[in-house]
Parts: structure tokens; C-alpha cells; sequence
């Protein structure tokens, strides 16, 4: 049982991690975007 | 399309509890495994995404080539990343299940090793892709990734031989699988494909985005410099 | 074809006046040769099991070694943009890189040979006229996938890093069944037919790949 809960944690903490990483880049890209506006 | 999103997320998150509650409830305990064979439902889901996602890298690369379709290079590295991310959960829970098991953690049985294969194969092509400058990287992943497809026939009657050599763990292939159980491998692969979409189109949307920035930087940096330092 | 010739051999001229590549192959060789002889005991029987094994992860980053230098020489005075514009077609040239390193490989693995049969006491059980059809066969599975990626890891930050990067995952299959086929020789406990047609499939696939696909490696822009 300990194996299957060890297996299910690791699916979801990869997707949650990959998640993240997305939300990271995107929080990035929109500062870009904010320093371009506010450059113009 | 934007509103569509938060609505299939919302779908997804319902069905992905749902083939949860399937896979850890309804779903028969195997005899001979117990519990523990419930992994599979995870496990077996994730591997054809991962490998579907590959495939849908390589049509998008033949395409690129042809073509020349941004949009089908896009579809190619979001692909192979998203391939990866399921690959690696592949590799992850295999061994887990194979523990308890078999009582080893890993086996270089033909599956395991194809798949481990394919993971490197993709993960080079990622590097390459980072590591690559902007210009010409679609083309040149692109030529890698047909490369890599190509590759995978080879390396599956490699390992298939490399196999019938050697002494192997048995281990319980083929078999009839309970219409139960595969009620609940079907349905919990539905929920993880449609988690694959939801990534897709975020990161697809992601990377047109991030081309945009980019172009407009460097088109910024081109018309900034005449002006001199600010 | 008269274009592969004469840059094949203005190459090898290259090459025989400076010896950089040849060289440094053959000591980098000559080093993993010896270092894996201290990390592993070898003694005879054992040996012969993994010497397949070792030969070819020696020639494998022997050949890297070779491998990174290709273009080297025609990036640095921009002779490969001169090559880009010409009307000469992308082939020949591709095919003058990967024999000329195809003969320095070669080569090197004539000369590391004796040496590893001395320091590892070994003689072929099996049929030992299979060998240098394996060495061919592998040798040319490695130089073919090799030159090619050593073109596109051109266009890359870090490219010496880059060329293993890419170029070890794909040629699994191959050196898996060079190792397999050298081993099933030295043993002589099972037939290397198997690998040496495997051997055969994958150099005709990636030859003709590389050849289809080299012109837009060469002019990617």
C-alpha cells in the first residue's frame, strides 16, 4: 500500500511540478510584456 | 476559446478525481499483486500518452519540414515536452511497482528500456532545442526528431534481441485483463489525456506568447539603439 | 562525386601535415584503454565477457573527440558559407566529411587493437573473420550519425558539449549491437548474425536519412 501511495505522490507531484513551472513562466513573460508596454 | 479553458479544466479536475475514485475503490484488487498493482492505472495511462505525445512531435516535424508552418514547430516542442513530463512519470512509477513486485527496482526488460531509450531520445532533443540559437532551431530539431522516430524501430529489435540472449525475471506478460479493470484503465486514461490537452494548450499558448515578447524585444533593441543609452 | 573526392582529399592532406585529429585520438584512446584496466581486473576469462564492451566505448569517445574537429577547420574562415552558396550539391560534401572521418576511425581502431588484445589476453572462440565486418559496419553506424550531428551542433551554444548529447542517444541501438556482436565473437557462446544485419539495417537507414536530410541541416537559417 505505502508503494501504490509512493507511486500516486510521484505522478502528481511531476504534473504539479511541471504545473509550476508553467505558471512561472508565465508570470515572467507578463513582466516582459508590462516593461514593453510601459516603455512605449 | 480563452473562456473554453477555464470550463475543460474544470472538466478534467472532475474526471481525474473521478478515475481516482475508480481506480482506488471500484476497481478489483488483483490477486497475486494486491494494491499495489492499483499503480497501474497511473502507470499505463501515462506511457500512451507519452507515447502518443511522441508521435504527434514527430508528424508535427515532418510537417515543419514541408511546410515550414511555425505554428506545426510549435506543436513539435510542446510535444516533446509534455511527452517527456508523462515519460518521466512513466520511469518513475515503473519502478515503484516493480519493488514490491519482482523485488527489484529495475529490470532491462524490452518495455522498460524503450522506454528509457525514448526518454533520452527526447530529452536531447529538449537540450538541443535550448541550447540551439533562435534561428534556425526548428529546422534542425525538427531533422532530430525524425532522426529519433527513426531510431525507435531500431532500438525495439535491439532490445528484443538483446533480451531472447539473456537471462530475464519472468515476469507475468500477456494475460486476459478483467473487463472491470480495464473499464478503469480507459477511463483514467480519458482523464489523463484530457490533462495532457489542458497542459498542451497552455504551453502552447505560452510559447506563441513568448515569441511575440521575444520578436517585440529585439525589434525594440533594433529601434532603441540610434537613441543611445536612456 | 568529383566534389566528394577532391574535398576528401584535401582533408586527409590536411590531416597528414598536422596529425592534430589522429593524434589526439589515439591518446585519448590509449588513456580510457588504461584507465579501464585499472578499474576492472582483467583477467582472462572475465575480460573477454566485458572487452566488447570496453573496446567500443573507447572508439566511441575516441571518435567524438575526432568527431567535434569535422567542421571546425570550416567554420573558422567561413569556407562553409563559401560551401553554402556554391552550386556544389550538400551531399558530397557530406559524404567527403563522414569518409575522411570514417578513415581516421578506421585507422585508429587498427592501431588500438593490438594493444587491447595484449593488455587484455584476448583471442576470438568464435568466428573470428566476422570481426572486421563488425568494425566496418559499427565504425561506419558511428561516423555517419557522428558527422552529421557534429554539422547541426555548428548552430549551438557549447557545441563540443552538444555532439555526445545527441549523438549517444541515437546510436544506441548501434553500439548496442557492435558491443553484443564483439562479444558473441570473443565468447564465441552464440551467432553475432543477428547483430551484424541489425548493424547493416541501421547504417542503411541512417545513411540514406543523413543524405535526404543533410541539405537542411547545412542550410538551416
Amino acid at each position: 500500500m505505502t508503494y501504490l501511495y509512493a507511486a500516486y505522490f510521484a505522478t502528481w507531484a511531476i504534473h504539479i511540478g511541471y504545473a509550476i513551472y508553467l505558471v512561472g513562466q508565465y508570470s515572467r513573460l507578463r513582466d516582459e510584456m508590462k516593461a514593453l508596454q510601459s516603455r512605449k | 476559446m480563452k473562456r473554453l479553458f477555464p470550463i475543460f479544466g474544470l472538466l478534467t479536475g472532475v474526471l481525474l478525481s473521478y478515475a481516482l475514485y475508480l481506480a482506488l475503490e471500484v476497481a478489483p484488487t488483483e490477486q497475486t499483486m494486491g494494491d499495489v498493482q492499483r499503480i497501474f492505472y497511473y502507470h499505463v495511462p501515462s506511457a500512451w500518452t507519452a507515447f502518443l505525445l511522441f508521435f504527434i512531435n514527430f508528424a508535427a516535424s515532418v510537417v515543419y519540414l514541408i511546410r515550414r508552418n511555425m505554428k506545426a514547430d510549435v506543436v513539435a516542442l510542446v510535444a516533446a515536452e509534455i511527452g517527456v513530463v508523462f515519460c518521466t512519470i512513466v520511469l518513475v512509477t515503473g519502478p515503484i511497482w516493480a519493488r514490491p513486485v519482482w523485488g527489484i527496482w529495475w529490470t532491462w526488460d524490452l518495455r522498460l528500456t524503450l522506454t528509457l531509450v525514448l526518454w533520452l531520445i527526447y530529452v536531447s532533443y529538449l537540450m538541443l532545442r535550448r541550447f540551439s540559437s533562435s534561428g534556425q532551431t526548428p529546422q534542425i530539431a525538427a531533422v532530430l526528431a525524425i532522426l529519433g522516430a527513426l531510431d525507435v524501430p531500431l532500438v525495439y529489435f535491439s532490445i528484443w534481441f538483446f533480451r531472447t540472449q539473456h537471462p530475464q525475471p519472468v515476469i507475468g506478460g500477456g494475460g486476459s485483463i478483467d473487463p472491470r479493470m480495464l473499464h478503469v484503465l480507459l477511463i483514467n486514461w480519458a482523464a489523463f489525456s484530457c490533462l495532457a490537452v489542458m497542459m498542451f494548450w497552455s504551453r502552447y499558448h505560452l510559447e506563441v506568447i513568448k515569441r511575440e515578447v521575444d520578436d517585440t524585444q529585439a525589434l525594440e533593441a533594433l529601434l532603441e539603439t540610434p537613441r543611445g543609452p536612456r | 562525386m568529383r566534389l566528394t573526392r577532391a574535398t576528401l582529399v584535401k582533408d586527409l592532406r590536411l590531416e597528414w601535415r598536422s596529425k592534430d585529429a589522429i593524434n589526439s585520438m589515439l591518446f585519448f584512446a590509449l588513456l580510457v584503454v588504461v584507465i579501464f584496466s585499472f578499474s576492472f581486473d582483467p583477467t582472462a576469462e572475465e575480460s573477454r565477457q566485458i572487452a566488447g564492451g570496453l573496446i567500443w566505448v573507447a572508439f566511441l569517445f575516441a571518435a567524438v573527440v575526432a568527431l567535434n574537429q569535422t567542421w571546425a577547420r570550416e567554420v573558422r574562415n567561413q569556407v562553409l558559407d563559401a560551401y553554402r552558396v556554391s552550386p556544389a550539391p550538400a551531399n558530397s560534401l557530406f559524404l567527403a566529411k563522414a569518409f575522411g572521418n570514417f578513415i581516421f576511425v578506421l585507422l585508429l581502431e587498427c592501431l588500438m587493437t593490438p594493444l587491447f588484445i595484449v593488455f587484455y589476453n584476448l583471442r576470438a572462440l568464435g568466428p573470428g573473420y566476422q570481426l572486421p565486418i563488425v568494425a566496418v559496419l559499427g565504425t561506419w553506424a558511428l561516423v555517419v550519425n557522428g558527422t552529421f550531428f557534429a554539422a547541426m551542433s555548428l548552430r549551438t551554444r557549447a557545441r563540443e558539449i552538444m555532439l555526445p548529447l545527441l549523438l549517444f542517444p541515437i546510436s544506441i541501438p548501434a553500439v548496442l549491437a557492435m558491443v553484443e556482436a564483439t562479444t558473441s565473437i570473443l565468447t564465441g557462446e552464440y551467432s553475432a548474425r543477428f547483430w551484424i544485419v541489425l548493424l547493416a539495417a541501421y547504417d542503411l537507414v541512417f545513411t540514406t536519412s543523413c543524405l535526404l536530410l543533410f541539405e537542411s541541416v547545412l542550410n538551416a537559417e
